[in-house]
């Protein structure tokens, strides 16, 4: 096991230290990183029943078929990325765990054509929570987030301002993860302050 | 500060209690809260408020919207000053300052006014004909035009507000707040349905703020409020006020503007507009009409406007346009707004009306008022010149065509004019609608839609308030109820009373009562009726020569108020109709848009994204010079305290090739390849061949395009049997992606191959230099670095520094080499344990500047540098990697007559007396003079710190054959000549030896 406080987050170059979990009574947005999620991407058949079998005994639950849907939760889930490619979350540090476990029920189950690559630093987690949280997500984001259109466990990939994310909406407070490469989180966080001002930002803890 | 003499005492939507102050060209006045910069000058009896564009002839306020063709002002001053406002849009504020734009030294006294006494000199195409010879004095003549036909002034400091931009879905937009915009986002947000309903004025009510019209008991403005008010009530209903809907693209996208607090005088530092990018299931444009003038000579005299303007300053107003008023026209609004006047204490002289039987209710009331009503007659000229003093009546003939009998003088000073309505079509023709011409009403209606879009009110020709009611609210229900949202309880019409209304009458042009009068049809653009027979004439007879030779409708007002008049004449001319002669097109934006709300906060750090790297704060603090690699920002050299560029990239040079450099090559795009078709995918991507690679071996390759050009090129590596990773070249990561998977998922199908972009996953570190192996072999756990054992294009993984590593053994400099990398959040931890140890080594961190300067000594290309997408491999010089047994993308255009020519153009090396810039031309013969054939250019050019002196990278035409030869390098705007060289393009260690360290 590697030390993990020799890792760094991409926010580092914005200095945020000791803004952090800063108590702001008029905030009604709340906005953090989640720097400790494991994330695996997986590519696979979902025609495959046997093969999705074996990842839902792994998983705990099974991989979501239909188009921006997700299963699980934030924490430990999975997002439908495209027909056959899916983004799995764990709790960080278990991402080696289970990228061996998926890689073994993938093979017992005689899955041929699989890919798994693990991808917990390729993008970031933002959270961006509180009723006005969607207010500043409209400001940068052609989707319909209303909630008709987007709910709870919905997931899409899409543009925010001028980078492109992977939104999920956790919560109906609303709570969103905003999924982003590495090297435009800093960016995107500096977007998301901003467009947030008006309403007032609470800068989260890191979780 | 004098009293607003012209304001009424009582009525109107103004609040007399709430006195505003401001300035209109350095005089101060004050007006009431609710007025707009037009109606509080016209309250203070301000008559000419701006110059004409060409002409300078003094004009007055004409309009009540933003039709505006004449009251074009400048707002506030400095940073935030704003040019070519229409003040009739302009809300008045607390501290307003304005000015008149286009005059000089002032609005009463203008110098340019010449141009009006000379105008015969300066007819329609004036300036085409006139300053195009000698053509290169164009810039000469043009610095002096602009000023004598200027618009207003754009400011040149930086904005200092806020501007926003938001995306917004909604089922039903309803765009235009009038009575049937406000019917029909009524009737749809009652079923439910996520409504907007945009409005460019301050409040709700449209037409029925300023004509006084009623609904059941109340007034019409009341009935607007109390709609309102069940508007705000409703959860999925959004009034937007001040928001004006610009542009109507696809998939029914509509751009609009907000003015947040313009209104406000926006404060520096506040929000002042919003851009609202709305996508709309279903739209309904309630888009209203603008009222037409009447064309006669001097038709544009300060005291001449629209009737429905008069009738607007009275109602919404509170203000006396005028003292004395004429009203003509064609139709039975003249007369509706003839009693306005007369029950504001406006003295109405007469109502001229062109029709010899001028019936109906409203003809019947004005005469029963005891006001004279010259029906069969036109006004054949204004008099006065800064303010209208009278107006010259003659009577029409029998078919209306032309005049008969005496001219006749009535004195006023307000002429109200009203030549029918043009529906705003405008949104509706930019959706794709297509446009049907209505002879009864004389104006263009919507006809076909091409986007779920529908028209109602004015905007469709129904212009009687009970229409504009019932066409609203049907147009809403419909729009809702297509998709599946039912209005709760069938709501009754409301009784509005309507009385029986004449036919218009069109009249367009009559013939000219004096040689050499004016008749203006263009107000803003001064194009007159002449103007127009001039450029038929001529032969700019189709409408779209005649808009750009007299400039006709091309002024900010877009020629709202005289377009179809220009239509009309021209129909006239050519003895057609105007259907035949058809309109303009309309594009968006429907009004001017500050650029400011299309930048919206994407300006100073949030202009476009900077992405860094994992290790990008030590090259912060170790004072990088920083290079744009499209948004990244990679090291571009590390100078040290004192030392310029030269010094650094060569004492970085030095290190790499005697010592041990070290430079963050996290950028190279990165890409996993899973399945067991991926080897077939990699032979058919890349030029060689791809069958014998063994796990844990890496092999260079070069990727093509479907012309056979170079495309990208980098390592990828055997990881397992069917895994593969590829490097692509920084700025080619994201396009190569994409370019694999549209191949995979559209051409080749049938592939198990998965594809995974993980650029972001890996940090990644390179060092080179003949200490690399002593160096990483202090770090690197459980791989055995030696030479035979760990060779020269070759993948381990590992730990290095205590995290799991990916250790590649490759080379962009020629020296023993390695890539280290780990995941991208322990980047700046393996950064910094390189350092650490590197202490011992005199490590030197490197840019990309250096690396340039060693690949280059090694002949290595820079895909995108020395490539420009018409290089082929074979010019490279790199037949060795394309393989003759198989096929590849581009394959088939190596075969083409072209790209097998002997005399393309060769990569080769050159030996420059002195540095040279990349991009230089090349000549076999030089002559002081152009034109010399060029024979090819410099692609890469340093000072190469190896072989101390310049070296160069060249595409030139039968190169290779070349070698040895000596060219020149013309630098005509330096004032110097450059010799050079042509040899090999591999300049430093031919054999490869040092690779191996």
């Amino acid at each position: 096991m590697v030390d993990p406080s020799l890792r760094q987050s991409p926010l580092a170059t914005l200095h945020l230290g000791g803004r952090e979990g800063q108590p702001a009574p008029e905030a009604s947005v709340h906005l953090a990183e989640r720097r400790s999620v494991g994330k695996i991407n997986l590519r696979a058949d979902p025609g495959d029943g046997v093969l999705m079998n074996a990842f839902e005994s792994v998983l705990g639950y099974p991989l979501p078929l239909d188009p921006n849907r997700t299963s699980g939760d934030g924490k430990r889930g999975a997002l439908r990325l495209g027909p056959d490619e899916w983004l799995v979350t764990v709790p960080g540090g278990q991402e080696n765990a289970l990228f061996g476990a998926l890689g073994t029920a993938a093979t017992a189950a005689g899955g041929k054509h699989v890919a798994l690559s693990d991808v917990s630093d390729a993008r970031t987690i933002l959270t961006l929570a509180g009723p006005r949280a969607r207010d500043v997500l409209q400001k940068g984001c052609g989707l319909d987030l209303h909630p008709r259109a987007f709910q709870t466990g919905h997931c899409a990939g899409t543009l925010l301002a001028r980078a492109a994310i992977l939104l999920h909406q956790t919560g109906d407070a609303p709570a969103y993860d905003i999924h982003v490469a590495w090297s435009f989180a800093a960016y995107l966080w500096v977007w998301l302050e901003d467009a947030g001002a008006e309403y007032g930002v609470a800068v989260g803890e890191v979780e | 500060m004098k009293r607003q003499r012209n304001r009424l005492d009582v009525g109107a939507r103004i609040d007399r209690s709430r006195r505003l102050r401001f300035h209109f060209n350095g005089k101060p006045y004050e007006g009431f809260a609710g007025d707009t910069l037009a109606s509080a000058l016209l309250a203070n009896g301000v008559r000419v408020v701006a110059r004409s564009f060409k002409y300078h002839r003094p004009r007055g306020i004409y309009s009540a919207g933003m039709e505006e063709p004449n009251a074009l002002v400048q707002l506030g001053g400095g940073a935030s000053s704003e040019p070519n406002l229409r003040a009739t849009q302009v809300e008045l504020f607390d501290g307003l300052e304005a000015a008149s734009v286009n005059c000089w030294p002032s609005v009463n006294f203008d110098i340019w006014a010449f141009n009006d006494r000379v105008s015969g000199l300066l007819p329609a195409g004036f300036y085409y004909k006139t300053f195009m010879w000698p053509k290169s004095f164009w810039h000469s003549y043009e610095k002096v035009i602009r000023k004598g036909a200027g618009l207003g002034t754009a400011p040149e400091m930086p904005d200092h507000n806020i501007y926003e931009k938001r995306h917004q879905h909604c089922d039903v937009l309803v765009v235009g707040g009038g009575p049937a915009g406000i019917s029909a986002a009524l009737a749809a947000g009652r079923s439910g349905a996520r409504v907007i309903l945009a409005d460019e004025q301050a409040e709700l009510g449209g037409a029925l703020l300023g004509n006084g019209e009623r609904i059941e008991a109340a007034s019409g403005v009341d009935w607007a409020m109390g709609a309102r008010a069940e508007l705000d009530g409703m959860d999925e209903v959004r009034v937007l006020s001040r928001t004006t809907a610009f542009g109507y693209y696809d998939h029914n996208y509509v751009l609009m503007v907000e003015r947040v607090n313009d209104h406000l005088g926006a404060p520096p530092g506040t929000l002042r507009q919003r851009l609202w990018k709305i996508r709309a299931r279903q739209v309904v444009l309630a888009t209203g009409s603008i009222e037409r003038p009447m064309v006669f000579a001097d038709n544009d005299r300060p005291g001449v406007m629209l009737a429905g303007a008069a009738r607007t300053y009275i109602n919404r107003f509170g203000v006396k346009p005028g003292n004395r008023a004429v009203l003509y026209g064609n139709n039975d609004h003249i007369h509706q707004v003839a009693l306005d006047l007369a029950d504001a204490g406006v003295r109405v002289e007469a109502v001229v009306d062109v029709r010899a039987k001028a019936v109906g209710e409203a003809v019947a009331a004005v005469r029963e008022r005891g006001i004279e009503v010259m029906a069969g007659h036109a006004v054949g000229g204004a008099l006065g010149k800064k303010r209208l003093r009278g107006v010259e009546v003659l009577a029409l003939n029998e078919k209306g065509d032309g005049f008969a009998g005496d001219i006749r003088r009535l004195r006023c000073d307000l002429l109200c004019l009203s030549g029918g309505w043009t529906p705003t079509v405008h949104l509706f023709s930019q959706s794709g609608g297509k446009l049907d011409y209505s002879e009864n009403q004389a104006c263009f209606l919507p006809g076909e839609a091409r986007q779920a879009v529908s028209v109602a009110g004015a905007a469709n020709g129904v212009f009687a308030l009970k229409g504009c009611l019932g066409e609203g609210a049907a147009a809403g229900r419909s729009a809702a109820g297509k998709l599946g949202f039912r209005e709760v309880g069938a709501p009754e019409a409301l009784p509005v009373a309507q009385g029986e209304a004449g036919a218009l009458m069109p009249v367009w042009r009559l013939p000219p009562v004096s040689k050499g009068e004016r008749r203006f049809v263009d107000l803003h653009g001064d194009v007159t009726v002449s103007d127009i027979e001039l450029a038929a004439r001529e032969g700019y007879s189709a409408n779209e020569h005649l808009k750009r030779y007299t400039s006709t409708g091309m002024g900010p007002d877009q020629g709202r108020t005289g377009n179809m008049h220009a239509l009309g004449i021209l129909a006239d001319i050519r003895g057609e109709s105007i259907p035949a002669v058809g309109t303009t097109t309309f594009r968006p934006p429907y009004t001017p848009v500050p650029y400011g709300v299309m930048a919206g906060r994407d300006v100073g750090v949030l202009a476009d994204p900077v992405r860094m790297t994992a290790m990008h704060g030590w090259h912060e603090r170790s004072g990088a010079v920083f290079d744009d690699v499209g948004q990244w920002k990679r090291p571009w050299y590390f100078p040290r305290t004192g030392e310029g560029m030269a010094a650094a990239v060569r004492r970085e040079c030095i290190a790499a090739r005697s010592g041990v450099a070290i430079l963050d090559a996290s950028t190279l795009g990165k890409i996993d390849i899973q399945g067991p078709d991926a080897a077939k995918f990699l032979n058919r991507v890349y030029t060689n061949s791809w069958n014998k690679l063994a796990v844990g071996r890496c092999r260079y390759g070069l990727m093509l395009g479907e012309d056979g050009m170079v495309m990208d090129d980098g390592v990828t590596s055997r990881l397992a049997e069917n895994h593969y990773f590829m490097t692509t070249t920084s700025g080619g990561a994201a396009r190569v992606m994409a370019w694999l998977e549209d191949w995979l998922q559209c051409e080749w199908p049938e592939l198990k191959v998965y594809l995974t972009s993980v650029t972001e996953q890996w940090a990644t570190l390179s060092i080179s230099g003949p200490n690399a192996r002593r160096l990483l072999s202090e770090l690197a756990e459980g791989v055995d670095l030696e030479a035979d054992a760990f060779p020269h294009m070759v993948v381990r993984s590992g730990k290095v520094a205590g995290i799991e590593a990916r250790i590649s053994r490759v080379s962009f400099t020629g020296e023993l080499g390695y890539e280290v990398s780990v995941a991208t959040s322990y980047g700046l931890a393996l950064w910094q344990a390189f350092q650490r140890v590197g202490e011992n080594y005199d490590l030197t961190p490197i840019g990309t500047e250096a690396l340039h300067v060693l690949r280059a000594e090694k002949g290595y290309i820079a895909v995108g540098h020395d490539t420009d997408g018409s290089v082929t491999p074979g010019d490279l010089g790199m037949d060795w990697i394309v393989s003759k047994k198989k096929d590849f993308i581009g394959r088939r255009s190596l075969a083409r007559a072209d790209t097998m020519r002997t005399d393309r153009k060769h990569f080769v090396g050159l030996l420059p007396e002195t540095r040279v810039p990349e991009g230089a031309q090349i000549v076999a013969e030089y002559k002081r003079r152009p034109p010399m054939k060029m024979i090819g250019h410099v692609t890469s050019c340093y000072d190469s710190a190896a072989l101390g002196r310049p070296i160069a990278l060249a595409l030139i035409a039968g190169g290779r054959e070349r070698i040895g030869e000596t060219v020149t390098i013309p630098l005509t705007l330096q004032g110097r000549v450059v010799k050079a060289e042509i040899t090999s393009p591999v300049f430093y260690d031919p054999k490869g030896e040092r690779l191996n360290g």
